[in-house]
């Protein structure tokens, strides 16, 4: 089983090096074989690993690979551990990466920098395992950091058009604040309980004061704000979709994003000591929600609707990890896998459709074009909308009931939330797949389903999306909740569930009612009355504006940090540089050559000078020896 | 005492021819002039090197005049030569004349 382990991120990292050196010899059906076979096999690795795991009496496994540092008192193997929390990121990344790298293959058939993909999607691969596997949190960073790089490298991937770059790099500095949070907390740690491996530090979290736990947690969370894309360093995620679509499905929905999900549940004690940490945590995480869902609302573009949409649903994921729902939140981060994968690659397939096209103001009767898109994304739509017994639901459900004994209010806003979430999703199927077309004629003729390659992951991904609830039904529903039981182990500080099974019920009724008379409105609004998104901007009423504006955030910062910034750097520049270093540079070369000039003219060729000097030199130096 | 001759003498014989060849080598320009005081300076010294090696009875002072007198020799024969080239050049002998490679 440890060689397992440790093969486990060894297969992502041979398929990259393969298509990084060879990928322009090889031709592109070898190259995408070995990207996708590579992952196939880690996710092969992680299902016997995880089978494995059931049997074990500690629910954890080790696995030393060496020692990495070793300077005085600190000390820090790279070590790797795989406990239920861990097996389920695996599965899920190297699951649902292992359909992408699948649809990758049809997706991005035409494009040249084919080889090159599919080495970054590997590379991407191999850090995110490092990230959930590690075990200590200088592992865990390295992962952090390294699915920061290829993130960066696949929004940036056509590098050619200038508005991708600026979106990577965007994406890459947003991502460096909440890393140097991150960073801190990892310092703060080490400073207080003197190592940074996990199983030194949780037994011991709550040996020292409320307020450190505090300021690890928090630190800690701005990390997290960072990776999962919460306010206020959320701006980058809509921007990330400038990558291909596969990418936004793998990296900006299914799996990166979920990185500070996954840290705040692994570092979950210190969330369950410092009530302060916590209540930011859902406070942060609902307010995302929201907010995020009210810009997705009235976005044109498929992709980005999407991408509001995740944003929107990891701050419900926060919610429940503020509220102590640790293991509903990763049940979610499982289900959010699937079918927000799962609209991604439907997605793509559309705009593959629609040669390119994203604006679904230009789509429309799509239902029998691209049948098998169409019956896979309204799975997907109503897996996110939460309508039982799809998998979203019960997520979603869970989450919701643990914030409302939690705090009230918290349900009722995680609730206008998740209706929220009803809307813009069916408004984007209606928008996209009902009512006549409106694109040109060109792309009409143009309409064709994708092939194989892309239809068949989206499939699996649809009956994952229908089924995942499985996963961690409620005891009300005659299961288990297998989910719960098996994170328990990691989750050291539990807050046992006191609701009844009246409200559980009550609750669920209540969603699913909400649920179904949000997508009653919606069909009112996008198929009864036909109505479609004004084409021009200034059909928009003022409030309808501000939501297509995303709240004039980015001008906000923009005019906040950025102005700031500019006209700090002018200032610098004008004064700083040019007046104060740029005067001394130039003086010193200034001085040397002008007494270099003056002191030319000694030397004059006449050799009885030289020696004159030289006979004057050599009796200062012997009166000198003398004197002194 | 060398031979009833103090030893100040020969101090004071060789540092006069010092002084001569030095100062001749400042305020001379004629090239065959430079060299011979550059001789004189050299045989002021060698004077100096034997005197006190005969008054230390140590011989290594005068197998080191024996080195001076050869390198002195080979140097005339090189100096002598490139002086020659040089008044086939400049039909002068003026080292004042060679300043060419000042700039």
């Amino acid at each position: 089983m440890n060689n397992l382990i440790i093969l486990l991120p060894v297969f992502p990292l041979l398929g990259f090096l393969v298509n990084a050196f060879f990928g322009k010899k090889l031709n592109k059906q070898i190259s995408g074989l070995v990207a996708s076979l590579s992952v196939f096999c880690s996710f092969a690795a992680a299902v016997a690993v995880f089978i494995q795991l059931q049997n074990t009496e500690a629910h954890a496994v080790t696995v030393n690979v060496f020692s990495w540092i070793n300077s005085g008192s600190l000390s820090i193997p790279f070590e790797y551990l795989v406990d239920p929390l861990s097996s389920v990121f695996l599965l899920i990344i190297t699951g649902v990466g292992f359909l992408i790298h699948v649809y990758s293959i049809g997706y991005m058939a035409h494009d040249e920098g084919f080889a090159r993909f599919f080495a970054y999607l590997n590379l991407f691969v191999f850090f995110m395992l490092l990230l959930v596997m590690g075990n200590n949190y200088l592992v865990m960073f390295v992962g952090w950091e390294g699915v920061g790089l290829c993130s960066y490298l696949l929004i940036g991937f056509w590098f050619k058009n200038t508005d991708y770059n600026n979106a990577a790099r965007k994406a890459f500095v947003m991502n460096r604040i909440g890393d140097l949070g991150f960073l801190l907390g990892v310092i703060l740690i080490f400073l207080t309980y003197g190592s940074i491996s996990f199983q030194d530090v949780f037994p011991n979290a709550g040996t020292v004061s409320t307020g450190t736990v505090t300021s690890i947690a928090l630190l800690l969370f701005i990390g997290a704000m960072g990776k999962s894309a919460q306010i206020p360093l959320y701006t980058w995620l809509p921007d990330a979709m400038a990558g291909p679509t596969p990418v936004s499905a793998l990296i900006h929905a299914a799996t990166m994003v979920t990185a500070g999900i996954y840290m705040v549940a692994r570092s979950n004690v210190f969330y369950s000591i410092s009530h302060v940490a916590s209540e930011t945590v859902a406070i942060i995480g609902l307010a995302t929600a929201l907010f995020a869902a009210t810009i997705g609302l009235l976005q044109n573009d498929i992709k980005k609707i999407l991408a509001y949409s995740t944003v929107s649903q990891l701050g419900l994921m926060f919610l429940g990890l503020g509220v102590g729902a640790y293991s509903s939140s990763v049940f979610h981060v499982t289900t959010h896998a699937f079918f927000k994968a799962l609209l991604f690659l439907g997605a793509g397939s559309v705009i593959h459709a629609m040669g390119g096209e994203q604006d679904i103001r230009k789509m429309g009767g799509l239902k029998g074009k691209i049948r098998i898109t169409f019956l896979t994304m309204f799975t997907g739509t109503i897996a996110i909308s939460g309508i039982p017994p799809f998998s979203g639901f019960f997520s979603k459900d869970e989450i919701l009931a643990h914030s409302y004994e939690h705090n009230k209010v918290y349900w009722v806003l995680g609730m206008i939330a998740s209706m929220l979430t009803a809307f813009y999703m069916f408004r984007m199927l209606f928008l996209t797949f009902y009512g006549r077309f409106r694109g040109s004629a060109a792309q009409e003729h143009h309409l064709h389903e994708s092939p194989p390659s892309m239809t068949i992951p989206l499939i699996v991904l649809a009956a994952l999306s229908v089924l995942g609830g499985v996963l961690g039904m409620p005891e009300i529903w005659g299961m288990n909740n297998w989910m719960h039981h098996f994170l328990e182990p990691v989750i050291l500080r539990q807050v046992p569930s006191t609701l009844s099974h009246e409200t559980e019920w009550t609750l669920m009724a209540l969603a699913v009612t909400a649920a179904l008379a949000v997508i009653y409105l919606t069909y009112m609004i996008y198929r009864r009355y036909g109505i479609t998104p004004a084409l021009r901007e200034e059909e928009l009423k003022p409030w309808q504006k501000l939501l297509y504006h995303k709240y004039y955030v980015d001008e906000l910062y923009e005019a906040l940090v950025r102005k700031p910034l500019d006209a700090l750097a002018v200032v610098f520049h004008k004064f700083i540089d040019l007046q104060v270093i740029d005067t001394i540079v130039n003086g010193v070369g200034g001085f040397v050559k002008s007494t270099g000039s003056a002191i030319r003219l000694i030397q004059n060729g006449h050799i009885s000078l030289y020696v004159v000097s030289m006979a004057l030199g050599l009796i200062g130096i012997v009166l000198l020896t003398f004197l002194v | 005492m060398i031979n009833g001759i103090s030893i100040n003498m020969y101090l004071m014989l060789s540092t006069v021819l010092f002084i001569i060849g030095a100062v001749g080598v400042m305020a001379r320009r004629n090239t065959i002039i430079l060299f011979m005081c550059i001789e004189l300076m050299l045989n002021a010294v060698n004077l100096l090197l034997v005197a006190f090696s005969t008054l230390h009875a140590d011989t290594s002072g005068q197998v080191f005049v024996f080195f001076i007198m050869a390198v002195a020799a080979s140097e005339v024969a090189v100096g002598l030569a490139i002086l020659s080239m040089v008044y086939r050049n400049t039909k002068s002998i003026d080292s004042e004349l060679l300043s060419k490679l000042k700039h």
